[in-house]
C-alpha cells in the first residue's frame, strides 16, 4: 500500500468539500457605506426642501402635458376625424403611441421581476425608479386606446373595450387580439401598481417613523395608512418575501405575454409586413430594448441630481448598457430575419412590403430605425463608452427615438401600401395628433417629477438586504449554516 | 408585574448577532416572539423555526379562480347569453378563449398573494406595542430587535431577560402593552 501512502497528502480526484473559486463580486454599494446612510440618502430627498430644479420642471412638464390635455378635449368634442388617419391608414399613430409607451413598461417589470428571480443583485437600487416608470408608462400608452373610440364613455359602456354588451345585446368578440389586448395591458398596470406597492410598504413605515419623530403628524399619518402598520417583524417578513416572489414569478410570464398579445394586433392580421410569427418575441426584445433606454434616460440624471453615485455605480451603467446592447442585436436580428423570410418565402406581397420599407415613400423613417436601434447599441461594446455618462445619456435617446420609428414603421408603411394599389396612400399624422402624444412626455414627466419628491426612489429594504454586512455569516468563518 | 407589559425588547446591533440570538430563543422554546429587522435576513426563518409561508395556497386559490372565471366568463358571453357565429368558428373553444383566461389568472393570482400576505401578517394593524416604541425607527433603519412577548407560556421576567443579556443583547427594554 506503498502507493496509497504516497498519494494521501496530494489532493484526492474527489473532495470532501467543494470550494468555489473565490470570484470577486460586484460592489453593489460603493465606499462602504452603512444602513443608517442609505436611509438618510432615500428619505432626505423627501425630507429636504423642494429643489428649484424640481419646480421648474414641474411647470414645464404640466404645461407640455396640457397639449395632451387639449388634444382629447378637442377630439372627444368634435369626433376622431381631427386625428390623421384615413383610408388606407387607418391606424397610425394611436396605436404606434400605445405600442411605444407599453414597450417603456416593460423594461421596469424585467427588472423588478425576471432580473429578482434570475437572482440579480444590481436591480435593487433601479427597481423602485423603473417599476414607477413602467405603472406612468402604462397611463400614457393607455390614453391613447381608450381615445381611440372617439366618445370616450364607448370604451366602457356599450363596451367597446371592456365586456360589456352593445346596444343589441351583442358582446364583444373575442376571438380578437384586440380584446385579448385589453385585458393583458389592463392586467398588466393592475399587478404592476400592486408589485410597486407591495415593495413600498416597508419603507413607506420607514418614512412614518421619521416624519412622526420630527413632529409631522399629517405627513405621519398619510405614510402610515399606507404602510398598512408595517413593524419589520420577521415573521412578516417570511410571508412578505414569499408574497414578493410569487409576484415576479407571475410578472415574469406576464411581461412576456403582454408585448406577444401586443404583437398579436398585427401578426393575427393578413397585412404583408405584420402576418409573421417573429412578431411575438421581436416585440418583446425591442419592449426590452427601448425600456432599458428610458430607465437610463431617466437614471442619469437622477444619479447626477441626487449625488447617487454609490448607489447607481458604473456597475449598473455597464449592466444596463449590456442588456441595451443584447436586446438591440436581437432587434436587429429579427429585421435581419423579416427580410431573409421575405425573399425565402417567395410571397410577392411580403417581398413587396419590405423592399417598400427600405426604399419606397417611408424609407427615411426605416433608416432612422435601423440607425438608431441597430448601429445605436453597438458602441456599448466599448468600456469607454459605457463608462462616459453624458455619451450613454445620448445613445439611450437615440434607442428611444429609434423604438418609436420601428413602430412607426411596421405600422404605417404597411397600410399605405397593402393589397389594393388604388386605394394606396401616404399618411401624415394631423397637428392635433402631434399635440396629443408630445403632450404624454408632460404626463409622464408630472407624474414621475410627483414620484421622485413623494416617494422613496429606492427600496431601502432591499438595498440594505444586499449590502456586505446584511448577510448574518459575515467575518464569522460559519458561512455553512 | 409581568402581565402589565406587552413583552421585552432587546436591541443587537448586527445581522449575525441577531441571528445567533434567535437561534437561542428559539432554542429555550419560545413562541410568541419575533424579530424586528429593517430588511429580510437571510436564513432568519431557519434561525428563528419559523415555518415556510402559507401564501403560495392563497395563490394558487386565486390562480384556479381566474382562469375559470376567465373561459366561463367566453362561454357565457359567446355560447349561452348571446350565441352568435363568428367566422363560421364554434361559439366557444378554449383556444380562443386561453389568451384572456391566462391574463385572469395572473391577475386574480396577484390579488390573491397580496390578500394573503396581508391576512397571514394580520395587516393592516396600524396599532401595536412595538410601533409606540421608540426604538422602532431603529428598528426600522440599522438595528435589530428581539420582542418576546410577555404571553408566551414560557415568558419569566428574569429568566427571559437573562437569556436576552446571555445572547448579547446591547440593550433590554420593556414595552407597555
Amino acid at each position: 500500500m506503498a502507493h496509497s501512502a504516497h498519494t494521501e497528502h496530494a489532493a484526492p480526484a474527489i473532495l470532501a468539500e467543494v470550494n468555489p473559486a473565490p470570484l470577486p463580486r460586484a460592489i453593489l454599494v460603493e465606499n462602504n457605506r452603512s444602513f443608517n446612510w442609505v436611509t438618510e440618502k432615500i428619505c432626505g430627498i423627501i425630507e429636504g426642501p423642494t429643489p428649484r430644479w424640481w419646480w421648474i420642471s414641474f411647470a414645464v412638464s404640466c404645461f407640455v402635458a396640457s397639449f395632451t390635455v387639449l388634444g382629447i378635449v378637442y377630439l372627444v368634442s368634435t369626433g376622431v376625424g381631427v386625428w390623421g388617419h384615413a383610408n388606407p391608414v387607418n391606424w397610425a399613430w394611436d396605436i404606434v403611441n400605445f405600442v411605444f409607451w407599453i414597450g417603456i413598461g416593460h423594461a421596469g417589470t424585467l427588472i423588478s421581476a425576471i432580473l429578482c428571480l434570475l437572482r440579480q443583485k444590481w436591480r435593487t437600487s433601479i427597481n423602485r425608479a423603473a417599476e414607477a416608470m413602467t405603472i406612468f408608462a402604462v397611463v400614457c400608452a393607455g390614453i391613447f386606446p381608450v381615445f381611440h373610440v372617439g366618445r370616450v364613455w364607448f370604451a366602457v359602456w356599450p363596451g367597446y373595450l371592456f365586456p360589456v354588451p352593445n346596444a343589441n345585446a351583442i358582446w364583444p368578440n373575442f376571438r380578437s387580439p384586440l380584446e385579448w389586448d385589453v385585458f393583458a395591458v389592463s392586467t398588466y398596470g393592475t399587478v404592476s401598481v400592486l408589485f410597486w406597492y407591495i415593495g413600498l410598504i416597508p419603507d413607506l413605515a420607514v418614512l412614518r417613523d421619521r416624519f412622526l419623530k420630527t413632529g409631522n403628524k399629517v405627513k405621519s399619518a398619510l405614510y402610515g395608512f399606507f404602510a398598512m402598520g408595517w413593524r419589520g417583524s420577521n415573521r412578516h417578513w417570511s410571508n412578505y418575501e414569499m408574497a414578493y416572489l410569487i409576484l415576479a414569478g407571475i410578472s415574469t410570464p406576464l411581461v412576456l405575454s403582454v408585448h406577444t398579445i401586443v404583437s398579436f394586433d398585427f401578426a393575427v392580421s393578413l397585412i404583408p409586413g405584420w402576418h409573421t410569427t417573429i412578431f411575438p418575441p421581436y416585440f418583446v426584445a425591442g419592449a426590452i430594448f427601448s425600456g432599458f433606454g428610458m430607465v437610463l434616460t431617466l437614471m442619469l440624471p437622477l444619479r447626477a441630481i441626487f449625488r447617487l453615485e454609490d448607489l447607481i455605480t458604473q456597475y449598473h451603467i455597464d449592466c444596463m448598457c449590456k442588456i441595451i446592447l443584447a436586446t438591440g442585436t436581437i432587434v436587429g436580428y429579427a429585421y435581419g430575419i423579416e427580410f431573409f423570410i421575405a425573399w425565402y418565402g417567395s410571397n410577392p406581397y411580403e417581398g413587396f412590403a419590405f423592399i417598400n420599407r427600405a426604399f419606397g415613400h417611408y424609407a427615411w423613417a426605416y433608416w432612422i430605425m435601423i440607425t438608431c436601434n441597430v448601429i445605436t447599441p453597438q458602441f456599448f461594446w466599448f468600456k469607454k463608452v459605457r463608462q462616459n455618462i453624458v455619451l450613454v445619456w445620448i445613445l439611450s435617446i437615440f434607442v428611444n427615438v429609434g423604438m418609436w420609428f420601428e413602430r412607426f414603421v411596421i405600422i404605417v408603411t404597411s397600410l399605405a401600401r397593402d393589397y389594393l394599389p388604388s386605394s394606396w396612400g401616404y399618411y401624415s399624422p394631423s397637428a392635433v395628433e402631434i399635440f396629443t402624444f408630445f403632450g404624454t412626455f408632460g404626463v409622464f414627466g408630472v407624474l414621475f417629477l410627483l414620484f421622485i419628491r413623494f416617494l422613496p426612489i429606492m427600496p431601502m429594504a432591499e438595498l440594505k438586504a444586499v449590502m456586505p454586512q446584511a448577510d448574518p455569516h459575515a467575518g464569522h468563518g460559519d458561512s455553512k449554516h | 408585574m409581568a402581565d402589565s407589559i406587552y413583552g421585552l425588547m432587546a436591541r443587537f446591533d448586527s445581522a449575525s448577532e441577531i441571528f445567533h440570538a434567535a437561534e437561542k430563543v428559539r432554542d429555550a422554546g419560545f413562541k410568541n416572539w419575533d424579530c424586528i429587522t429593517p430588511f429580510p435576513i437571510h436564513g432568519l426563518d431557519g434561525a428563528m423555526g419559523v415555518r415556510r409561508s402559507h401564501v403560495p395556497k392563497f395563490s394558487l386559490v386565486g390562480g384556479f379562480t381566474g382562469f375559470t372565471t376567465g373561459m366561463s366568463m367566453i362561454w357565457f358571453t359567446g355560447a349561452f347569453d348571446y350565441p352568435l357565429i363568428v367566422g363560421g368558428k364554434p361559439y366557444f373553444s378554449p383556444l380562443f378563449a386561453f389568451p384572456i383566461a391566462y391574463e385572469l389568472t395572473i391577475l386574480f393570482t396577484a390579488f390573491a398573494t397580496i390578500a394573503g400576505m396581508f391576512i397571514l401578517n394580520w395587516l393592516p394593524q396600524h396599532y401595536h406595542p412595538v410601533l409606540k416604541s421608540d426604538q422602532i425607527t431603529r428598528g426600522l433603519d440599522d438595528t435589530f430587535y428581539v420582542v418576546i412577548e410577555a404571553r408566551d407560556p414560557k415568558f419569566d421576567l428574569a429568566r427571559a431577560k437573562a437569556l436576552l443579556t446571555q445572547a448579547g443583547a446591547k440593550e433590554i427594554s420593556e414595552l407597555e402593552a
